[in-house]
């Protein structure tokens, strides 16, 4: 079985970075896995966003068109993208940003104010991660120990302070 | 880890002392990593002050007979091709990295198999070759780039790895084999230190007497002959039986089994033929692969450069058709399977 994630929002705001939490799920998980990101010259701003499949078998194509699951941190990518989720297929959305104007009725979509419970929580950056924790809670994909693990390997040496703070993150995901 | 860095590491396991290089998007992170990590490992990192440069301290080192590095994408290969003709004329080994963007001209920053004629055509002027490795994956990456050090000293010629910016961009696991960075004796031919104990080598490319010149070249071309006759290396996938083979390689050939395999479940035979050396092309296995075949189907990231090759080696004995897409636009799976469809398998 292949899981097809789509990770999207602006330049800056970690769409990368979660992306790259879970592979690395995967990885520790022993599955195959690809991280292909996206996006144009700009540093911040901009768009950017970023493939990651997770599967049993050699993986073909590592671009991913229509997900399984979709993250969506600005109204842009969530627009454009909400339509190409596969049917049955999971949306998880910062509706601090976004609104939903959505009527699909074949996939199944949570909003999470993931920016304000960032700034309420002294999280600054971490809406990308509460997004996570609000991923696995609701689809299981991964468990909690397994993306702990995880964020300990990608989170460099010199930031390991931040290590519980996306801890921190990664709960306030899963409880709200 | 990311293709780039992954490109990197293994360069400095295979026993590479030397990289010089100038920025330029999407292989930077490759750059990147080799200035932290070279002077770790013993060797020099060097940001050259342009391409031109950096492809001539390739050639200053490698005469020396030290393992010797470059990399860039599309535009900055164009600038390099002086250097890389003048390394072939002085029969000197060395590894170059080509990242892949959209082009011609400046072009764009997305991935793209536009330089395959620039690669096993025309790398500079005059009559040489590049031994060429295509990878389709990370790991694939790792061990070519390996496989390319070895190679290019035992032949005495540069080698390229043709990857692209998804390639390079993507992150995959990857493992690094224990390498024996065998030492290739170079004794024979290096410019190095060697306390007046014997005459001097002499690394050189030019040749004033037209008959010199005719040798030295004629020597080089009874090396590739070597070269096409034992190191072709291609991956047949599902060609016993098939109807319709499809040709792609690098990144395009993933996409193109996934097309493959959907083609399958829905009844047609196709099959994938994907080169791992573009030069020398795997002749033999492209014949393996097509006996069978009703008709062959060419995916690329350009106009069809790579389509060329294929029907010279079948000879033109068999239809092959076209798909590709261009500047930086990536193929998908279910824009493959229409094509299987239309061109081959409902029949």
């Amino acid at each position: 079985m292949t899981t097809e994630i789509l990770l999207a929002g602006f330049g800056g705001q970690g769409v990368l970075f979660a992306g790259k939490i879970l592979a690395y799920c995967g990885l520790m998980d022993d599955k195959k896995l690809s991280w292909l990101p996206s996006y144009g010259p700009e540093m911040r701003g901009g768009t950017a966003n970023c493939s990651v499949c997770i599967s049993d078998e050699p993986i073909g194509s590592p671009l991913v068109l229509t997900p399984d699951i979709l993250i969506a941190m600005n109204q842009p990518s969530f627009d454009k993208f909400v339509t190409e989720v596969k049917p049955n297929g999971k949306v998880f959305y910062d509706s601090t940003l976004i609104e939903n104007e959505c009527t699909r009725n074949d996939i199944e979509i949570y909003a999470i104010p993931s920016s304000q419970l960032a700034d309420d929580n002294e999280l600054k950056g971490g809406s990308n991660i509460i997004l996570l924790g609000k991923l696995i809670k609701e689809s299981g994909i991964f468990s909690l120990e397994t993306m702990k693990k995880a964020i300990e390997k990608v989170v460099p040496p010199s930031k390991a302070h931040l290590i519980s703070n996306n801890f921190k993150a990664i709960e306030i995901g899963m409880n709200n | 880890m990311k293709g780039n860095e992954a490109l990197a590491e293994a360069a400095i396991r295979a026993g590479c002392k030397c990289f010089f290089g100038y920025p330029i998007t999407p292989q930077t992170e490759l750059a990147a990593y080799m200035a932290k990590r070279m002077h770790k490992a013993g060797g020099v990192f060097l940001q050259a002050e342009s391409e031109i440069a950096a492809i001539n301290m390739v050639l200053g080192a490698a005469s020396t007979g030290v393992r010797a590095m470059t990399s860039s994408s599309s535009p900055g290969l164009s600038l390099k091709s002086e250097g890389i003709s003048y390394l072939a004329g002085s029969d000197v080994p060395a590894v170059i990295i080509n990242v892949q963007r959209g082009g011609p001209g400046l072009g764009g920053i997305q991935p793209s198999q536009a330089d395959y004629w620039q690669a096993t055509k025309a790398l500079g002027h005059g009559d040489f070759h590049l031994l060429v490795f295509a990878p389709d994956s990370v790991q694939e990456m790792v061990d070519m780039v390996i496989k390319a050090f070895d190679k290019a000293d035992q032949y005495r010629m540069p080698a390229m790895i043709l990857a692209d910016g998804l390639l390079g961009q993507m992150m995959e696991p990857v493992s690094f084999p224990e390498i024996n960075a065998n030492a290739h004796d170079k004794s024979e031919w290096a410019a190095n230190g060697h306390g007046n104990n014997r005459k001097h080598h002499i690394i050189n490319s030019l040749y004033l007497k037209p008959d010199e010149l005719e040798d030295s070249v004629t020597a080089r071309f009874k090396r590739y002959e070597a070269v096409k006759e034992n190191e072709t290396d291609a991956e047949l996938y599902l060609t016993e039986d098939c109807d319709i083979l499809l040709c792609a390689f690098g990144a395009t050939a993933r996409v193109v089994k996934s097309a493959v395999n959907s083609a399958r479940e829905i009844g047609i035979k196709a099959g994938l033929f994907r080169p791992k050396t573009l030069f020398p092309f795997p002749v033999k296995e492209i014949n393996e692969a097509s006996k069978n075949a009703k008709k062959l189907l060419s995916v690329e990231m350009s106009m069809g450069q790579m389509i060329d090759d294929i029907k010279l080696a079948i000879n033109c004995s068999k239809p092959v058709e076209f798909y590709g897409r261009t500047g930086g636009v990536i193929p998908t799976p279910t824009e493959v399977l229409e094509q299987i469809k239309k061109v081959g398998g409902a029949e």
